[in-house]
């Protein structure tokens, strides 16, 4: 057993840890990152969004290629190696993660891999992956110890055929029938990738509708799609049973208004209903850290918590986007070296990886409503977009949310193939206040998607050429 | 425990002010670091760090000037300490039992800087506090000890004064006097050296002393009478709480300023949301933010309030003699000059018949006197005074113009004007309305004592809500008071006499007190005015009222 001494200690080497670590770093703090795995990374490097975008990016070559024969061409039916495409997915983590194994080395981050826990406001103990412990005080630290699923106790039935995100994205066969329990953004994403290698996918929502924080006329746009290619949507519904029969997993579900249950047999189901903070086994008691209501650690905008020696970002807090961990990790390290900075982002986007993508950042429609704040929409639908046509998918839309008395950009929502890269305009857009105006008059590359915001911010006063629509004043 | 110096800033630069302290007691410094942001003529700059360790006294506040040499923190610098100068000196004393060299000591009250090496004994700087935003020095009215004296902990080594109170700086540990650094009557800024003591016993911890106000409670003397015509109150904000910002709830509307400009703000301290942005659709640049920040210290600045107009040269129509302000004479006349300029004053005069009054106050005066304390008129125009307040909320009240708001209080404080060797000072009588007159007539007696002694302390000679100003111990007919901002009215109360007056119709001598209410016509209607003054008039013209209240 050794005792260390470290002036920043970061728990959890995902997307919030690693970049605080390195940014603390580069501050020229002294830094320990501790992690189970090998190396940073976290869920979203080795459980999450890079290995579900490597599987995204498979499945959208598959449905191009079978779309493909309405413009003439025609492939056989595509065989695929599941092995192989589990190994092309892990060769990018590996890629990746050892990346930052290096980053962090070149940084003279000390990587311990390990479980950490408090054991007072700036100690920790450290129960090491190689077997012993290690004792390290600091002055600063920083907890991002991320979320991991929740399951709900009707699928706790230990059965191999209920899969989380985790177990899907290890890709252990192609189910014939795959059922989707949560309808948001990781399982449509997941169950994208399934339905494109082959599997006849379901859904079970029980709120009224996909995405639930989406507003609802860009998820419609990838509702119409989802509605081809899975055998089944069930929204306002809710699972009551699960049992594995052997050969099957039956399923039983009913109307949230109430109705009559009905029972379904299933390969595999994936359970994506939600992710819950990692507060536990911290010896948080030890410190004088807070939990608010709902389980989150308790944060202030510099995203310090009740204890002032210890920080947490990212979805320990409830913030639950990669970008914004990241975000986040910064604002901790510059904190933790004397900046006084605070997390204040006007715009943090959120992206659906789907095909087509949903993207959206600032203030959405249903924000708008909730807050009862006027706002006026300008829509520029992808019909009217040459480069849309060109790749026969008119089916998406960019519309702009403008506070009509300043005419300034509150909010952006996109939908349609790379809406994804699009938003990034829209958040540059609303973080730096500007109008209308400022996009109608930035030229914007032509014949591109990225056309439909400079469209869509041109129709805010009637004037888009590709579009007809009653002039404002 | 090393000290961290503004360092030389080159240009010929030997001062700035402080627009922003970047590290607070307890914070990790690394060489380099940024620890304040300093306004000097030329532009603002970073002041780095030349030191690492950790920050355990700050000694400048936002706002102030700080000069090139002057000590501005002390940092703990662990083992590099042992380089430091003080620490070489530390070396020749003899060893002394180890003590916490955790010195974090809380905002208030206030607290005593240990610098030295508090921890090996050894010579012990004492340096003056920080003591409140705006407050940036105070008059060394005496100096309790002499080199060579061994103090104990906390025995008072210098009184100064302090806007308007006189407060005690005490020893922050025991030891032998080595060296004292002022002369009574001088003016010692915040972080000047004071006092260089001999730690010669510290076993226990030497974290917060506090500044006792005044160690003795007079016992009742003559009450209050008069004082000059207008008061003003002291305040003493809170004592910053380093750089962390308030969480406050994001606005529904996002500020309007592109994310560098928001940084920007938060680092000089400007609340971006305030500023008024003059680009397209509102937008916030950063020459706005900057232009926010330059008039807010402009209207900051410590002596904004009084317009220096040229002097001719009086010398030359006789002899002359120049004394420097006291720091109650420099605040008075600070507040005053606000209070004047900003507040639309009325005056509204009445005068009331105190002839029965004054035959019950002698009567029920012996009563009182059995408790100790002498029935002045006074007391009973406070009781009287509480009643009407109680009735007239708005002239219980203060006005907020930035915020289009009146702020009406539910307690009822009120100053009374004492007139002191050094000045106008206006302790305030807590609770007015909840005490009886026997009680009102004891609290008086001790704190106007306590006033003309100095030894009234700042806290109470804040938060009234209304005062009273009565010179009729002096004489006169009427005055009028100038409002007590930020309250919003003051009674101001002239020498009764006796006059022929019409009672029933019949001549008669009667005690006739002349009464002056001035108040802040932006809250208070002339209709208003007349109707309070005419209330209190007719409360001291019926004093079996009071009887009940007694």
């Amino acid at each position: 057993m050794s005792a260390d001494k470290t002036q920043i200690a970061i728990i959890g080497g995902g997307p919030g840890g690693y970049v605080a670590a390195f940014r603390a770093a580069d501050l020229g703090l002294d830094v320990t990152l501790i992690d189970l795995d090998e190396n940073p990374g976290g869920v979203c490097l080795y459980r999450g969004c890079i290995p579900s975008k490597a599987l995204l990016h498979v499945a959208k070559l598959l449905n191009e290629a079978r779309e493909a024969s309405a413009w003439g061409v025609t492939f056989g039916e595509p065989k695929i190696d599941l092995d192989q495409l589990r190994a092309y997915k892990d060769r990018v983590v590996a890629k990746m993660t050892g990346g930052l194994g290096q980053l962090s080395k070149a940084r003279k981050i000390t990587y311990v891999r390990g479980r950490a826990r408090f054991t007072g406001p700036q100690t920790l103990k450290i129960d090491l992956h190689g077997g012993g412990e290690q004792q390290l005080s600091f002055d600063h630290a920083v907890l991002a110890t991320g979320s991991r699923p929740i399951v709900l106790p009707a699928f706790d039935i230990a059965s191999e055929r209920i899969m989380d995100s985790t177990g899907a994205l290890e890709l252990p066969d192609v189910p014939e029938r795959l059922l989707i329990v949560g309808g948001g953004i990781i399982g449509l994403e997941l169950g994208q990738v399934y339905c494109a290698l082959g599997s006849a996918v379901s859904v079970v929502e029980m709120t009224d509708g996909l995405i639930p924080p989406g507003d609802r006329d860009l998820v419609k746009v990838l509702a119409k799609r989802l509605e081809s290619q899975f055998a089944g949507i069930h929204l306002s519904t809710k699972v009551t049973g699960v049992t594995d029969s052997g050969s099957g997993i039956d399923v039983t579900w009913e109307p949230t208004g109430g109705g009559d249950s009905s029972t379904h047999t299933f390969d595999r189901i994936l359970l994506s209903i939600g992710r819950r903070p990692n507060t536990e086994d911290l010896g948080l008691e030890t410190t004088g850290v807070q939990l608010t209501q709902r389980g989150f650690v308790e944060v202030d905008l510099q995203r310090r918590t009740a204890e002032p020696s210890i920080f947490a970002i990212g979805d320990v807090i409830g913030s639950a986007l990669a970008h914004t961990a990241s975000h986040e990790g910064i604002v901790a390290a510059e904190v933790m070296a004397g900046q006084r900075s605070a997390f204040e982002p006007n715009a943090i986007p959120s992206v659906v990886y789907t095909d087509p993508e949903l993207a959206w950042c600032g203030l959405t429609e249903k924000d708008a409503e909730a807050q009862g704040r006027t706002i006026k929409v300008a829509r520029f639908p992808w019909a009217a977009s040459g480069r849309a046509t060109t790749q026969d998918r008119s089916d998406g839309v960019t519309k702009l949310i403008v506070d009509p008395e300043t005419e300034r950009i509150l909010g952006v929502g996109i939908a349609g193939p790379g809406a994804g890269e699009l938003i990034a305009e829209g958040v540059l857009a609303v973080e730096m206040a500007a109008l209308v105006r400022d996009v109608a008059l930035c030229i914007h590359p032509h014949p591109t998607l990225s056309e439909t915001m400079m469209e869509a911010a041109e129709a805010y006063h009637g004037l888009s050429p590709h579009i007809t629509a009653p002039r404002r004043k | 425990m090393a000290e961290l110096k503004l360092p030389d800033l080159g240009e010929n630069i030997e001062a700035g002010e402080v627009i922003n302290v970047l590290v607070a007691v307890g914070d990790s410094l690394v060489e380099d670091q940024p620890v304040i942001e300093l306004e000097t003529d030329k532009a603002v700059i970073e002041v780095p760090s030349s030191l690492s360790g950790t920050v355990t006294k700050v000694l400048i506040a936002k706002g102030e000037q700080a000069q090139v040499g002057q000590v501005l923190f002390l940092v703990d610098a662990g083992d590099k300490a042992a380089d430091s100068t003080t620490a070489v000196v530390a070396a020749v004393i003899p060893e002394a039992p180890a003590a916490s060299p955790d010195v974090t000591p809380e905002p208030q009250p206030i607290p005593v800087p240990v610098a030295g090496p508090a921890a090996t004994g050894g010579p012990v700087d004492v340096h003056l506090p920080e003591l409140g935003e705006g407050i940036h020095s105070g008059d060394v009215v005496d100096i309790l000890v002499s080199v060579g004296d061994s103090v104990e902990e906390e025995q008072g080594l210098v009184e100064l004064e302090i806007d308007k109170g006189v407060v005690e700086m005490p020893a922050p540990s025991a030891g032998v006097i080595t060296a004292i650094h002022v002369q009574k009557g001088d003016r010692a800024s915040i972080g000047q050296l004071i006092v260089t003591l001999d730690a010669i016993s510290v076993a226990s911890s030497p974290a917060a002393t506090t500044v006792a106000a005044s160690p003795t409670p007079t016992p009742a003397a003559a009450p209050a009478t008069a004082s000059t015509a207008a008061p003003t109150p002291v305040q003493t904000p809170p004592v910053s709480a380093g750089n962390r910002p308030a969480n406050h709830e994001a606005s529904t509307r996002p500020v309007p300023a592109a994310p560098s400009v928001r940084r920007l703000a938060r680092e000089i301290g400007v609340e971006v949301s305030s500023v008024q942005g003059t680009g397209p659709g509102g937008r916030i640049s950063e020459a706005d933010v900057k232009g926010h920040s330059k008039s807010l210290h402009e209207n900051r600045g410590p002596h904004a309030a009084i317009s220096a107009t040229p002097l001719p040269d009086f010398s030359k129509w006789g002899d002359i003699e120049r004394e420097p302000f006291s720091n109650v004479r420099r605040i008075t006349a600070q507040r005053l000059t606000a209070s004047w300029s900003t507040i639309p004053h009325v005056t509204q005069f009445d005068q009331c018949d105190v002839t029965e009054l004054e035959a019950w106050r002698k009567d029920f005066g012996k009563q009182v006197e059995k408790a100790g304390a002498k029935l002045t008129p006074t007391a009973i125009i406070l009781k009287v005074a509480a009643a009407a307040l109680r009735k007239f909320p708005q002239f219980n009240a203060s006005i907020d113009m930035a915020g289009e708001e009146i702020i009406y209080k539910k307690y009822c404080h009120i100053g009374v004007a004492v007139d002191t060797k050094r000045g106008l000072l206006v302790p305030v009588i807590r609770d007015v309305d909840r005490k009886s007159i026997t009680e009102i007539s004891i609290e008086l007696g001790e704190v106007a004592e306590k006033t003309r002694t100095g030894k009234i302390a700042i806290d109470d000679m804040q938060g009234g809500s209304f005062t009273v100003s009565n010179l009729g111990g002096i004489g006169g007919t009427a005055f009028t008071p100038i409002v007590n901002a930020p309250e919003v009215a003051i009674l101001g109360v002239a020498r009764g006499s006796t006059q022929p007056v019409y009672v029933d119709g019949q001549l008669q001598p009667r005690m006739i007190m002349p009464l002056s209410l001035s108040y802040d016509h932006r809250v208070i209607d002339g209709a208003d005015g007349a109707r309070f003054l005419r209330y209190i008039c007719q409360g001291l013209e019926s004093p079996y009222l009071l009887a009940f209240g007694g």
